[in-house]
């Protein structure tokens, strides 16, 4: 946190003395689930933690910050047309192989359609095929593991007719399992290939 | 004949490409989802009208008019929107598809932000920065506002 700070300071000096004095106002938003994150805002002369719902901070004609918690006809006022204009939230469907094949499963099958659905219901989707692998193996060999399963996705997915330049692919390996297992473990749920509808 | 028939297919693509200024490219990070009203792209000191599907690449600005408002989706889900007489600036975008390691810095000159994180900042708490003439504000995560005025 100490280094964060100080890092931020090191950037002011580089802004300098191009560094214009301008009105700002930050306010934390709770999440879509009701979880709230966390924002530090530094000026000048002065920094604010944001960490609770509908905490703002002001700039100061002095430089500084004021904390505040402002109301939500406030943001509305001032950041409705932003608001208005937030894109689609992306969704994630997860695609399984029957054992050993390149085939969907079943239930795969049924969610491949619901993504296609929902990318019809979209504006100029675009979708990421992202592999994921068990735990078994080393990093190295489960990305590139991972890729060609998203691969042979995306190949599937042009010959159902979505366009390939809407397509692109990534290899995340064991990074990211689904449930989690001890190193080694063989486990079929996380050997998935996740489809990123955006 | 199979050579010379790609050939003429690369020619025609080529062609089509030139004349669509925003035809996919792999450096595109983001896509517009919403543009109402005036939008605009300025990428190497042209000013280039955005629309829907309009892509975005490092180092582009956003300009909103005073009906004009827009949406963009980052590829690592970022999701950044713009309210009118808006200029945001995209100052550094890299984001690595496998780690989830990235940057992402940008300075917003003059009007409102709406900003959702992605998966940059949920790797790296420290990765991705947004600016403004006179504020520096380190993204924890993950939903906030921002309006700057001279």
């Amino acid at each position: 946190m100490r280094a964060y700070h100080a890092a931020l300071a090191a950037a002011f000096l580089i802004l300098g003395g191009c560094a214009a004095s301008s009105r700002d106002l930050v306010v934390l938003l709770p999440d879509k689930d009701g979880k709230v994150g966390t924002v530090l805002v530094q000026n000048p002369k002065g920094n604010a933690v944001l960490n609770t719902a509908y905490a703002a901070s002001r700039s100061t004609p002095e430089g500084g910050v004021r904390r505040e918690t402002v109301s939500k006809n406030e943001v509305n006022d001032v950041f409705g047309s932003a608001l208005a204009a937030q894109p689609p939230r992306p969704m994630s469907f997860v695609i399984y192989f029957e054992s050993g094949t390149d085939d969907f499963t079943e239930q795969s099958k049924q969610e491949v359609k619901r993504m296609l659905a929902e990318m019809a219901r979209r504006q100029a989707p675009d979708i990421t095929v992202i592999g994921h692998t068990d735990l078994v193996g080393s990093d190295r060999s489960n990305d590139t593991l991972s890729l060609q399963r998203a691969e042979r996705v995306k190949s599937v997915l042009v010959t159902m007719g979505v366009p390939a330049e809407r397509i692109s692919t990534a290899g995340r390996g064991r990074r990211e399992p689904l449930v989690k297992t001890g190193d080694g473990v063989p486990e079929a749920r996380n050997r998935r290939v996740e489809i990123n509808v955006r | 004949m199979l050579a010379l028939r790609s050939c003429a297919i690369s020619a025609l693509l080529f062609a089509v490409a030139s004349v669509i200024p925003f035809a996919a490219q792999a450096n595109d990070i983001a896509q517009f989802k919403v543009a109402k009203g005036s939008v605009y792209v300025e990428r190497d000191g042209q000013r280039l009208a955005a629309r829907v599907g309009t892509p975005l690449q490092p180092t582009d600005a956003v300009v909103t008019g005073a009906d004009g408002s827009a949406g963009i989706t980052f590829i690592d889900n970022s999701l950044l929107s713009l309210g009118p007489n808006s200029v945001l600036a995209i100052e550094r975008y890299a984001f690595n598809t496998t780690t989830h390691e990235g940057a992402f810095d940008a300075m917003l000159r003059r009007g409102t932000l709406s900003v959702v994180s992605g998966k940059i900042a949920k790797q790296s708490p420290d990765a991705m920065k947004v600016k403004t003439p006179s504020s520096i504000l380190g993204v924890r995560g993950t939903e906030f506002l921002v309006q700057t005025r001279d």
